[in-house]
């Protein structure tokens, strides 16, 4: 009895999946087609480790379909947490990586995982809360001074609690005015960037965020601009390509294609003007070699 | 047809060990409505699924029309040929047309022929105003026709019934009885009917075969069955309560006198002298009086002064244990016993003709 | 209060105009969820219809592992089937990682047990003899078990329901091997934790308004197939 059972339901199965997948990949296929009917599909796919918060920004959004079309590569953003993002490149999984955590990538190269290594553009933090300010730290020039004021006063501060760039910047800044925060007022939240600010809109408290995921939210929330443009503030991005020789399955030709391409003098150009049509002013600020030597 | 429409050879059946089923030969032929009777756990439900091929043997032969079924044969193709109607209705949850046209359909028929072959067949069983009613709301009595519904549209060669009116009410069972007979004897059915009541046997059958603890004991018509058990354990299944061990003195041309206990009992039979015999005799062929030197005329040759050792009422029966030198049992009605004064210690004469008294040969 | 009403009107002003990216995303996640429960149902099944009618060795291990099956976090599947498909996974040079394809794989994983435990209890629940009364009527073998199902069709259909809403809900594997890359691997559940990171309320409120629609109707029209023909038959407790 279950062998003609089992032998029909084997047939059907194998037919239903192959229908499936068949599916799937031929519509996924279609959507490639209409998009670029005019040019040939493209050959290779690399795939670029970012973290969540670069992606939030909405910079890539448009400048990777311009690489994708100059460059016939078609690239795979994956967003996650920094920490994620340089776990796979350790491991192989990606072939570039632009993150924002100057210490782990420097760590990264150390460790021989990364082949090339470039600078790329920085946006910067800001310390927001509310308008009450009950540490009065507006205006202040130093974030650490700042975060001491918050601290002695225990007023509520929301820390990302993630590991992400966002939180190794917060830490460092600790670090550096000789604190271990803790206690009620200390709230790790292990969220994104645009949650992290709700939450503190929420409570009205204090927090470290990015200037574009501020801009972004800031319609929907009251808190405002407490602290910025110290030094310490500056978040600098790097583009990284990850080792061939570590990892033989890398498409590292094309991954040097993006770095170069991302570090062009035209593209940096496009980067200093990304966000001053929604918010007035730029998120970032162009930091290449090529650039910097015209600059 | 002068060879058997069914037919077994050296049948066993075994589960977990114990044997269900041991039966050396049984037939069945054309046309026969034949009863297999035997008390619960006898495996007559097992017999039939094995007749069904809804199981298979642990070892023996199977053969309809003449064609052995092994497992080489087509045995979808034979079941085909089959239909089978359970004590339980089962049916399938959906209208009572679908449920009858369930077989139609697994064989494949068109819907035409389908529509046409249920209608008919609810007609012959008195249900076409059920067709379109959910099997779920039936009665027991209507779900059973359409069981029997179900089976007949099939024009099955053999129909097998598992204890089909088991679950019903007597009324609802006697309508039901009348009308499978009628139809199955209309369509020319052979028809194995499987049942642990006596009196369906008695009503419905051509022929009956006794099967007890996986064996069959004796196949014959109703009335060999009944009156002539030919051995100990049918004798006591259909209906013999006394059972008493003797020895034939004299035979005479088949009229007998038969020693048991001390006493002399006359029996027709064709057993030899000096051969043991179990005596057997039913409760209700002992008629029962108070005066031994009345008057009264039977033409009982056996009379014997019994003492009443039990009364028992049984509804409008009452059962009247007798001790006269051997165990007997006699039934009466409620009234006759209230009449006759039947207490226990009463000295009564129990009397029977010889022509009541089965003998059966020992061992 | 006030950010809700602003968040759904942004949210109907959105779906009026046809967004094509919103268009987009709901198209995918009809086609990564829907491949996955029908290939579910071709395995999961045949699969609870066959435990359910035989015996053999290990087979309350069999039925233990697919009821643990059923109530598997979405995000751990994702992990295990993202491992598998990482170029250092044995699965590696399939590369199909951040693909529809491994998405429609997770979410099957995720399904299969469902509708296969579900429907493994749906014929447990039936009356044994019906299969020998079929045999008896002349069924195959094949049909037998068709019949069975047919028999069993309102908890089938039951887990169908229940394993579509299970993987068009989910967020966490469609993530791990989705990536939620725009254009290609983005579905409803992930573009909506995206936004609401992002703190775009309108486009999370107008994102999940549309994942309650799509599984209000599949499982209308699968309640429909479910209970044609049914009335509920208990009322007389309440008469």
């Amino acid at each position: 009895m279950k062998n003609l059972f089992k032998k029909s339901i084997v047939i059907l199965i194998a037919l239903l999946m192959g229908f499936q997948l068949f599916l799937v990949g031929c519509t996924s296929k279609k959507e490639d087609k209409s998009k670029e009917t005019e040019k040939k599909e493209p050959l290779t796919e690399i795939i670029l480790a970012t973290t969540t918060s670069t992606m939030d920004t909405g910079l890539l959004d448009e400048l990777l379909p311009m690489f994708e079309e100059e460059e016939n590569i078609r690239i795979k953003p994956v967003a996650v947490g920094t920490g994620e993002a340089i776990a796979m490149g350790q491991q192989g999984e990606a072939d570039v990586l632009l993150v924002h955590a100057r210490q782990s990538e420097d760590q990264f190269m150390a460790d021989g995982y990364g082949s090339v290594r470039k600078d790329v553009m920085y946006n910067d933090f800001v310390i927001i809360g509310s308008e009450a300010d009950s540490a009065g730290i507006k205006g202040l020039k130093s974030a650490m001074e700042a975060l001491k004021k918050i601290a002695q006063k225990e007023n509520v501060f929301i820390s990302r609690g993630d590991d992400s760039g966002t939180h190794k910047k917060e830490k460092k800044l600790w670090e550096k005015a000789e604190i271990t925060p803790s206690g009620d007022w200390y709230v790790q939240s292990g969220q994104g960037m645009g949650e992290t600010i709700r939450i503190t809109d929420q409570k009205q408290a204090y927090t470290l965020a990015d200037r574009g995921t501020y801009l972004a939210t800031k319609k929907s929330i009251s808190l405002e601009i407490l602290v910025e443009k110290d030094k310490d503030l500056l978040n600098p991005y790097g583009v990284i390509a990850v080792n061939p020789e570590k990892f033989p399955k890398v498409k590292n030709k094309e991954a040097m294609k993006f770095i170069n391409w991302i570090t062009s003098y035209d593209v940096q150009k496009f980067i200093s003007t990304f966000g001053k049509d929604e918010y007035g002013q730029a998120l970032f600020v162009p930091d290449s070699e090529e650039w910097k030597e015209k600059h | 047809m002068d060879y058997p429409h069914l037919e077994v050879n050296n049948l066993t059946f075994q589960r977990s060990g114990t044997k269900i089923l041991d039966i050396e030969k049984l037939s069945i032929n054309k046309g026969e409505f034949f009863v297999i009777i035997g008390p619960n756990g006898a495996g007559k439900s097992t017999l039939l699924r094995l007749l069904a091929l809804l199981e298979k043997p642990s070892s023996g032969k199977l053969i309809i029309n003449r064609e052995v079924i092994d497992n080489s044969s087509n045995r979808l193709a034979v079941r085909r040929r089959m239909a089978m109607v359970f004590q339980d209705s089962l049916l399938f949850a959906s209208s009572v047309f679908e449920n009858v046209a369930y077989g139609l359909k697994a064989r494949r028929y068109s819907k035409n022929q389908i529509g046409k072959r249920v209608r008919d067949v609810l007609v012959k069983l008195s249900i076409s105003h059920l067709a379109d009613r959910k099997a779920s709301e039936l009665s027991g009595g209507e779900a059973q026709r359409v069981s029997l519904a179900r089976a007949l549209v099939l024009n099955p060669e053999i129909l097998l019934l598992d204890e089909p009116l088991a679950s019903l009410d007597p009324p609802t069972r006697e309508v039901f009885r009348t009308d499978l007979i009628r139809l199955v004897k209309e369509e020319k059915l052979t028809a194995v009917f499987v049942t642990q009541y006596r009196t369906e046997a008695q009503i419905l059958a051509d022929r009956v075969a006794v099967l007890i603890d996986g064996k069959i004991l004796q196949v014959g018509t109703p009335e060999e069955i009944f009156n002539y058990p030919e051995k100990e354990e049918v004798a006591r299944f259909v209906g013999c309560e006394i059972l008493v061990p003797g020895i034939i003195e004299v035979n005479n041309e088949g009229l007998a006198i038969v020693k048991v206990k001390d006493n002399e009992i006359e029996a027709v039979t064709p057993v030899r002298e000096g051969e043991e015999v179990i005596v057997c005799i039913r409760p209700e062929e002992i008629t029962l009086g108070i005066d031994s030197k009345s008057e009264e005329r039977t033409s009982a040759r056996n009379k014997f002064l019994s003492k009443i050792t039990q009364i028992r009422h049984n509804g409008i029966l009452t059962k009247v244990d007798l001790d006269c030198g051997f165990p007997l049992v006699a039934v009466v009605t409620k009234k006759s016993a209230e009449e006759l004064g039947l207490v226990k210690d009463k000295e009564v004469t129990a009397s029977f003709k010889a022509t009541a008294v089965h003998v059966i040969r020992r061992g | 209060m006030n950010l809700i009403i602003e968040g759904v009107k942004q949210a109907f002003l959105l779906l009026l105009e046809g967004d094509s990216e919103l268009i987009q995303i709901t198209l995918l996640s009809i086609k990564v969820s829907g491949s996955a429960v029908l290939i579910s149902m071709s395995i999961g099944i045949p699969l609870g219809l066959l435990i359910a009618l035989s015996d053999f060795p290990g087979r309350r291990l069999a039925v233990a592992l697919i009821n643990t099956g059923m109530g598997f976090p979405p995000v751990v599947v994702g992990l295990a089937v993202a491992m598998f498909l990482w170029r250092s996974g044995p699965l590696g040079f399939l590369n199909i990682l951040y693909t529809p394809v491994a998405m429609v794989a997770a979410q099957v994983i995720i399904a299969f047990p469902i509708i296969a435990g579900l429907t493994l209890a749906a014929i447990q629940q039936l009356d044994p003899r019906l299969s020998l009364q079929a045999l008896a009527l002349g069924a195959s073998r094949f049909q037998v078990l068709l019949t069975l199902i047919r028999e069993a069709r309102l908890a089938t259909l039951a887990a169908i329901m229940a394993g579509f809403g299970g993987v068009i809900s989910e967020v966490g594997a469609v993530m791990m091997v989705g990536g939620n890359i725009k254009g290609q691997t983005r579905v409803l559940t992930t573009a909506t934790v995206m936004e609401v990171r992002m703190g775009h309320f309108a486009m999370a409120i107008a994102l999940s308004i549309i994942l309650m629609s799509l599984v209000f109707a599949v499982n209308y029209l699968l309640t429909t197939i479910q209970q044609k023909g049914e009335t509920p038959w208990i009322t007389h407790i309440w008469k």
